[in-house]
């Protein structure tokens, strides 16, 4: 099978991340196409007409969307090691803390970035804490959440390796995933981001400071507005 | 206990995807309903995280989260239906279909009991919108698993007992709009895997309204 693959994204974004991180870990070769968000190609709209949005895999003519779908396709599209276990219960079990990586510590945690101080805030921190510390936990001492080799969950959670760089863009002081509090963490974000395969398409710190310029007031609006 | 375990909610759809997959594949199960104003020693033991239903539990092993429930009951018993199919890219789409439903379906139904006035309006309107990709997607075939029931119908079905309801709250007719997904979930009701686990519409509806009397808004 050596049709074409593209991965249409937003360099900078973690959601494009974990698509990217998935190619390169397969050792699957493709082309990226940075998309311009603020006015988005036709192939883009074409192949993702429900969402819009990026990333969106093209292998071949065939259109995959959503960041965690295309990870769990590129894993059983292409050869090479798995990123999710062969046993079910460990599968669930991967499938749902990645769900939960995403959904309650990177999207709280953005929530906590960009809300003004105050106990809003306050309460939101608090929350992120909570919820990284049971990630903390799913590390057990190991060096990635899929054991010796970064596997599905890792990539799920990478969006906790933006996070320095969130942090001084906010101007936050204090780190809501410091060392003291979450050392296996600290660790890991260590361990992921200067893996091989997931080194050559993670943005520098200047890629992500110039993806979130002048986002500023739109992201301190679109915390306000989202549900939780 | 028995070998498999279902801790659940008359009324949850997210619990009836779990129960239509076990009565799929024929896996003999313990049914507990759940009291959520009164949570039981094992759900919170079980889900610690969200203290929510459905759980499944086999051999005492708790999965959680009705859409990898469905997976993990596929996965560990291989057996006909293959809820999910065996290509990638049909396995991606069933997987992108079901993320969908979850999105759209629950947060526009949810809105068309909560709200009134203009927020109903623009509920109704992406209802339709969105049972209308899904009619797109299921494209005239008998079901989105194609013969048979697969990842998306599992994910869908229980939505359909909620149908009356949408439409009594929005003033539309899903089979005006939607005719080929009328006649699925006509022909989903017509199984005994499904029916056995769909609450009765007007039972729904009854619900419903108690919902919007406790946390509609006013």
């Amino acid at each position: 099978m050596s049709e074409p693959v593209k991965l249409l994204g937003s360099f900078g974004s973690p959601f494009t991340h974990r698509a990217e991180a998935a190619l390169r870990l397969k050792g699957v070769a493709y082309e990226f196409i940075q998309e311009d968000l603020g006015n988005k190609s036709e192939l883009l709209l074409r192949h993702n007409p429900v969402h819009k949005k990026v990333p969106l895999l093209l292998h071949g003519d065939r259109a995959v969307a959503e960041s965690l779908v295309i990870v769990e396709y590129v894993d059983e599209a292409f050869d090479g090691p798995p990123l999710l276990p062969s046993d079910p219960l460990a599968r669930a079990a991967a499938r749902f803390w990645a769900q939960f990586a995403v959904d309650r510590c990177s999207r709280t945690l953005f929530k906590a970035l960009w809300t003004p101080d105050g106990e809003a805030r306050r309460g939101l921190v608090a929350e992120t804490k909570e919820n990284l510390a049971l990630m903390e936990a799913r590390l057990d001492g190991r060096r990635f959440f899929g054991g010796d080799q970064v596997g599905y969950l890792d990539v799920a959670a990478s969006g906790l390796a933006w996070l320095p760089v969130l942090e001084e863009l906010a101007g936050v002081e204090r780190s809501m995933m410091g060392e003291e509090e979450f050392p296996a963490l600290c660790r890991w974000r260590g361990e992921y981001t200067s893996h091989e395969a997931v080194k050559a398409c993670l943005p520098s710190r200047d890629q992500i400071v110039a993806f979130y310029a002048g986002m500023k007031e739109r992201l301190v609006l679109h915390a306000r507005s989202m549900q939780k | 206990m028995a070998d498999v375990v279902l801790l659940d909610l008359w009324v949850s759809p997210f619990g009836q995807r779990c129960r239509i997959a076990l009565a799929a594949k024929g896996v003999a199960y313990e049914y507990r309903e759940q009291d959520l104003s009164n949570k039981s020693e094992l759900l919170l033991r079980s889900n610690p995280v969200h203290r929510m239903i459905p759980v499944l539990l086999h051999g005492g092993r708790p999965v959680c989260e009705s859409l990898l429930i469905v997976q993990y009951i596929d996965e560990a018993w291989p057996v006909a239906p293959r809820l999910l199919p065996g290509d990638p890219y049909a396995r991606a789409q069933a997987r992108f279909w079901a993320d969908f439903v979850d999105k759209k379906i629950f947060d526009c139904g949810t809105r068309l009991w909560k709200c009134n006035g203009a927020a109903l309006e623009q509920a109704t309107r992406d209802m339709i919108e969105a049972l209308g990709a899904l009619e797109a997607e299921l494209g005239g075939k008998d079901y989105f698993g194609g013969e048979d029931l697969g990842f998306l119908d599992v994910a869908l079905a229980p939505f359909t007992a909620w149908f009356r309801t949408y439409e009594q709250c929005g003033g539309f007719a899903v089979a005006e709009h939607c005719p080929g997904l009328a006649a699925w979930a006509d022909r989903c009701r017509g199984r005994d895997d499904v029916a056995s686990a769909l609450t009765d519409p007007d039972k729904v509806y009854e619900f419903a309204l108690t919902l919007k009397e406790k946390f509609g808004d006013k």
